[in-house]
């Protein structure tokens, strides 16, 4: 099987580098941080990516960690075709993602992004609708495109709430309908920067559960994380980024070790098996 | 399963209803005012009620329609563009730098460019040299940050406005007098030629504004979310930028600054209408004309034969109109 995206030596450079479109209330950063947007602390200065290389391939649920500043979010970003300015070799059904155009790149990847904030008085169902874009020519949906968000809308669950105000809904709410939004894009790989980061535990498992759905039933899932332990219990494979740089990428068993967990997050952890067989990451005080 | 997506359905009768709202403004304000005029009379080219409906009354009020069309609409682009509450047509520095050509062409005294009033040509050079500076300065490559184009037009506009303070300081009692009503803004009475050539700058802007709507509501929510949605946001928000102060710097040449029209009616009509841009840009647009035609009625009708600036007539009027809609909307998070 052909892999949809295939990675080779991606490098991302924050000083200089052209971003199509990113976060733009994130580039103009306060005095004395002119390093980058992820200034690193004590860490090494954070260079976006160095020569990250990997393979996804469709009904694959593949997790990305790592440490803060090593690259995750800039993976994914330029995955989503919104970092022109990378370097290397980003290709997309054989494609390099920065060539696709974009209306057409949007029908087949689709991006969630770490937050979401809503000024305006949009419903759910509207946002959600926003997932048609691509797909839509004249002003007003068509019933294909009612259908696909009426499709999107009761996968995640969300038809309850369709009518209320975006703004009004919890952060549990909130999330699902964006995950409706981008489901109604009809996308074959879907991307998510943290989707599960300030979600309680319930709504932390309802998505890795449709997440994982989506991804048996044919769907590409590349979700950044820091929950190893959803990591460990979701995904297939989980690719590990330390400064830029790949450290591993293998399944959950191989990559959540002792050691490999002290040399990228330097801290000791202990690993123990659930039932299933999967590693079980145990951290902080014994 | 019934269509539920209020957009659609509701469309037709919204608008038509607003768009009702602007023809009936246009039809009984040139009634309203000291000389009671007839149009039977008008038409019939009897005097005087034929020459002070098609010289005096009539072209005003066809200009403030223009105008409070075209300011409320740019507005709400900004605010989708900007995502800030508190943008506005003039947000980018557009009216500041008109000011300051027409405090600069009043100053030196000069009356005519290139036969047309010195002060129009010299306000809208200045709206365009600003708005030039805002995008450079707010642009790295072929990208622009809209919170770096938000400072930089905040900047701009202080330095405008401190250039304005410093030429009134220096200017004689005459010229002062110029200024501040200059800056005060009004709605007098143009040619018909300059209504025709403004009318087609305003209508094709509203119409590009309502052809690109959707892409507004995704701009609205972020330009990563609108760039995943297969939107190319830097020629859009450059297109839009341009187009929304193009049309504003025109405006403000003619009738100076008017504010609160391009901040307040997007705002309240999100408030009933919810954000949909496809909505809220044709009612944005009637609903702007009506109300800043109807203030300018009021300024030249309620302490006649004085004249209150409309300016003061639009905050005084829209302000409490606006908190009523605001308190009356118990279920809306806004503001």
């Amino acid at each position: 099987m052909s892999a949809l995206f295939s990675l080779r030596g991606v490098g991302f450079d924050y000083h200089g580098a052209q971003v199509l479109s990113g976060n733009t209330r994130l580039t103009v950063l306060p005095f004395g941080m002119e390093q980058g947007p992820c200034a690193g602390g004590a860490q090494p200065p954070c260079q976006g990516l160095r020569g990250a290389g990997a393979d996804f391939s469709a009904s694959e649920m593949v997790a990305v960690v790592g440490p803060n500043g090593a690259g995750k979010s800039t993976l994914l970003g330029i995955m989503a075709g919104l970092r022109a300015g990378y370097q290397g070799q980003c290709l997309y059904r054989d494609k390099e993602v920065r060539e696709w155009p974009r209306r057409a790149f949007a029908r087949e990847v689709s991006f969630v992004p770490q937050s979401v904030r809503i000024e305006f008085p949009f419903t759910a169902e509207q946002v959600v609708m926003m997932g048609r874009t691509p797909y839509c020519d004249g002003l007003f949906e068509g019933p294909e495109d009612r259908a696909a968000v009426e499709r999107a809308m009761r996968i995640t669950d969300t038809l309850a709430f369709r009518r209320r105000d975006f703004r009004s809904l919890s952060g549990g709410e909130k999330q699902l309908t964006i995950l409706a939004s981008v489901l109604a894009q009809s996308p074959r790989a879907l991307l998510l920067d943290e989707p599960t980061t300030f979600l309680d535990l319930q709504h932390q498992v309802t998505i890795y559960t449709l997440l994982r759905e989506l991804a048996r039933q044919g769907l590409l899932v590349v979700a950044v994380t820091h929950d190893l332990n959803l990591a460990a219990a979701y995904s297939d494979r989980i690719l590990v980024l330390r400064g830029g740089e790949v450290y591993c990428d293998a399944s959950p068993a191989e990559v959540l070790t002792r050691p490999s967990i002290s040399a990228v997050f330097n801290v000791d952890a202990n690993i123990h098996l659930t039932e299933s067989g999967r590693p079980w990451v145990h951290y902080g005080d014994p | 399963m019934a269509t539920r997506e209020a957009a659609g359905r509701r469309f037709w009768p919204v608008v038509i209803l607003s768009a009702a709202v602007a023809v009936a403004a246009l039809l009984v304000l040139p009634l309203i005012g000291s000389a009671h005029i007839s149009y039977a009379r008008a038409f019939a080219g009897q005097s005087p009620d034929a020459e002070i409906l098609f010289y005096a009354r009539l072209p005003r009020v066809l200009l403030a329609l223009l105008a409070g069309g075209a300011l409320a609409s740019a507005g709400t682009l900004f605010q989708a563009l900007l995502r800030d509450a508190l943008a506005e047509p003039y947000t980018l520095g557009v009216s500041s730098g008109a000011s300051l050509g027409a405090v600069i062409a009043i100053s030196a005294g000069l009356r005519k460019i290139a036969g047309l009033p010195a002060i129009w040509v010299a306000a809208f050079l200045g709206a365009g040299l600003v708005l030039l500076l805002v995008l450079g300065i707010a642009s790295e490559g072929r990208r622009m940050s809209s919170f770096t184009l938000l400072l930089a037009g905040v900047t701009i506009n202080s330095i405008c406005l401190a250039s304005i303070l410093f030429l009134q300081y220096i200017a004689d009692f005459g010229q002062s007098f110029a200024i501040v009503h200059w800056l005060l803004g009004g709605i007098d009475p143009v040619e018909y030629s300059t209504l025709a050539w403004l009318a087609f700058a305003v209508l094709a802007f509203v119409a590009y504004l309502f052809w690109r709507a959707r892409d507004w509501n995704l701009m609205a929510v972020g330009e990563d979310w609108a760039a995943a949605r297969g939107v190319n946001t830097s020629r859009l928000m450059l297109a839009g930028y341009l187009a929304g102060s193009f049309v504003t710097g025109s405006l403000t040449a003619l009738t100076g600054p008017i504010g609160f029209v391009g901040l307040i009616v997007p705002h309240a009509l999100r408030l009933k209408l919810g954000a949909d841009h496809r909505l809220l840009i044709p009612c944005a647009f009637f609903g702007g004309a009506a109300f800043l035609a109807l203030c300018d009625t009021l300024a030249r009708t309620v302490l006649a034969p004085t004249e209150i600036p409309v300016g003061v007539i639009t905050a005084m009027a829209g302000g409490p109109f606006f908190i009523w809609i605001l308190r009356s909307k118990r279920r809306s998070l806004w503001l």
